[in-house]
């Protein structure tokens, strides 16, 4: 396969190189923007893992980069994990399993047993499939009986996560037990979104009365270093709440 | 000690015959628990409160479901004929097609099929499989991993063999085999593999299922 990705990058991408070395070429580049919650995700990882990377920014008004379309053209999506000379990888989810393959030895997110691992996919499907798509549902739904029903949804889905993370949590902080895991890593990176669109909702997805151990969770993973370093401002997330909104807008 | 290792589903769901040919594949022994998804055993409900749904694989009590999770699960614990690739890059390539399969694929192929041929239905299925027409194309392999069965022929290996049976229910041709000779090559080599074979509905089954589905819509 030729990397015909490499060879044209439009003027309008900048490079943020975010953890120290400035390599003239870089094992690992991260193409992503910064309010995407699946870019912050990886990033999480990667800076768990402190895996060295280069970060390349989309800019959302100039439309998607050639780069972005060459490497992932079934999706057209950002993240997309760039290894060395390898042809892309693309899914968030898939990436962070990918960055636990090659270095394992650098903070091990998946957990080591195949039942514990296989819980781990399984609530991460749930999250990816049916928790986060309620978010830009209330987001585009319009009439309030409409939002009405997707909060009671949201409310059903906490609490299955709620009693999903005192099974796995097993007393301790996080998902993965005493330390930062793979499913702290999957709904982590969703924080500052969900929080942006129960502000805009009158709605608190952690609420500490309904879901007491995952508000505790919350805040715990809210301020860690590895993902509050790379997490979108209020700003940021505002204006890119503006461009959805055109993208895709409110149904009718 | 030996494993106990029971499957709940229906023999008309694609997804839980992915499941039954990763069993075969690994020559595990298992017990089928056919389901009536009309009305669900409290079995099921127990062992996949979540979702609800199937296939769910129990292992020594210890219930997956997901069938992509349970195919990963399956290829940790049992060694013997490989599911995933070795090699991490080839394995999240295999993790990605195996995903815009079944959130772009079979979606479509669906929606085609239970359309009953609608022209816009038929496009967009034709659209997404031309993805996979493609890899498969450039691939140039027997399978979609190399010489042998692994993840996405599983995943998807059969489906001109699935689509073939609703298309004989309707009367109408939904894929046309001409536009995808790849994807159509490719349900053949796959189908003559044993642990596939096995997997499968029967063909007759699978149309009266078809039939029985399509006399409900009319």
């Amino acid at each position: 396969m030729l990397c015909v990705y490499i060879r044209h990058i439009s003027p309008s991408i900048h490079h943020l190189s975010l953890m120290g070395s400035m390599s003239n070429k870089s094992e690992i580049r991260l193409l992503g923007t910064t309010a995407s919650p699946y870019v912050n995700r990886v990033q999480f990882a990667l800076n768990l893992k402190s895996i060295e990377y280069e970060y390349v920014q989309e800019d959302l008004k100039a439309g998607k980069s050639e780069l972005l379309l060459t490497s992932n053209p079934v999706h057209k999506k950002v993240p997309v994990l760039l290894h060395a000379d390898k042809p892309p990888i693309c899914e968030s989810q898939i990436i962070v399993e990918y960055l636990d393959e090659i270095r394992p030895d650098l903070y091990q997110l998946l957990p080591s047993l195949s039942l514990d691992r296989a819980n781990s996919r399984f609530w991460a499907t749930y999250i990816d499939t049916k928790f986060f798509p309620l978010y830009e549902e209330l987001r585009r739904t319009t009439k309030k009986a409409g939002q009405d029903a997707i909060k009671e949804e949201m409310i059903d889905a906490t609490q299955l996560l709620e009693e999903a993370f005192i099974k796995s949590s097993n007393g301790k902080a996080y998902f993965g037990g005493d330390r930062v895991g793979y499913l702290d890593v999957i709904l982590g990176c969703f924080l500052r979104w969900i929080k942006h669109v129960d502000e805009l909702n009158d709605f608190n997805t952690f609420d500490e009365v309904r879901v007491p151990e995952l508000a505790k969770w919350a805040n715990n993973i809210w301020s860690h270093e590895a993902l509050e370093s790379v997490a979108p401002g209020k700003e940021t997330l505002v204006y890119f709440f503006g461009l959805i909104h055109v993208y895709r807008p409110p149904y009718q | 000690m030996t494993d106990e290792v029971k499957l709940y589903g229906v023999e008309v769901s694609p997804f839980v015959a992915r499941v039954k040919i990763a069993l075969n594949l690994k020559g595990i022994n298992y017990e089928f628990i056919q389901e009536d998804l009309d009305n669900k055993s409290p079995d099921l409900l127990k062992y996949n409160p979540v979702l609800k749904k199937v296939p769910v694989l129990v292992h020594n009590g210890n219930p997956i479901s997901e069938s992509l999770v349970i195919i990963e699960y399956i290829d940790e614990v049992w060694k013997g004929v490989p599911i995933m690739p070795k090699d991490a890059y080839e394995k999240a390539q295999a993790q990605f097609w195996a995903k815009v399969i079944d959130d772009k694929c079979h979606p479509a192929v669906l929606k085609a099929i239970l359309s009953h041929g609608e022209e816009q239905a038929v496009a967009e299925a034709d659209e997404q499989l031309q993805f996979l027409e493609n890899e498969l194309k450039v691939k140039g392999s027997k399978f979609f991993g190399g010489d042998n069965i692994g993840l996405v022929d599983i995943c998807a290996g059969y489906t001109i063999f699935w689509v073939g049976a609703a298309e004989e229910a309707l009367g109408i041709e939904l894929v046309a085999k001409d536009k995808f000779p790849k994807i159509t090559e490719w349900s053949d080599n796959c189908i003559n593999c044993q642990a596939v074979k096995d997997g499968l509905p029967t063909r007759d089954g699978l149309v009266a299922f078809y039939n029985r589905l399509f006399g409900k819509a009319e």
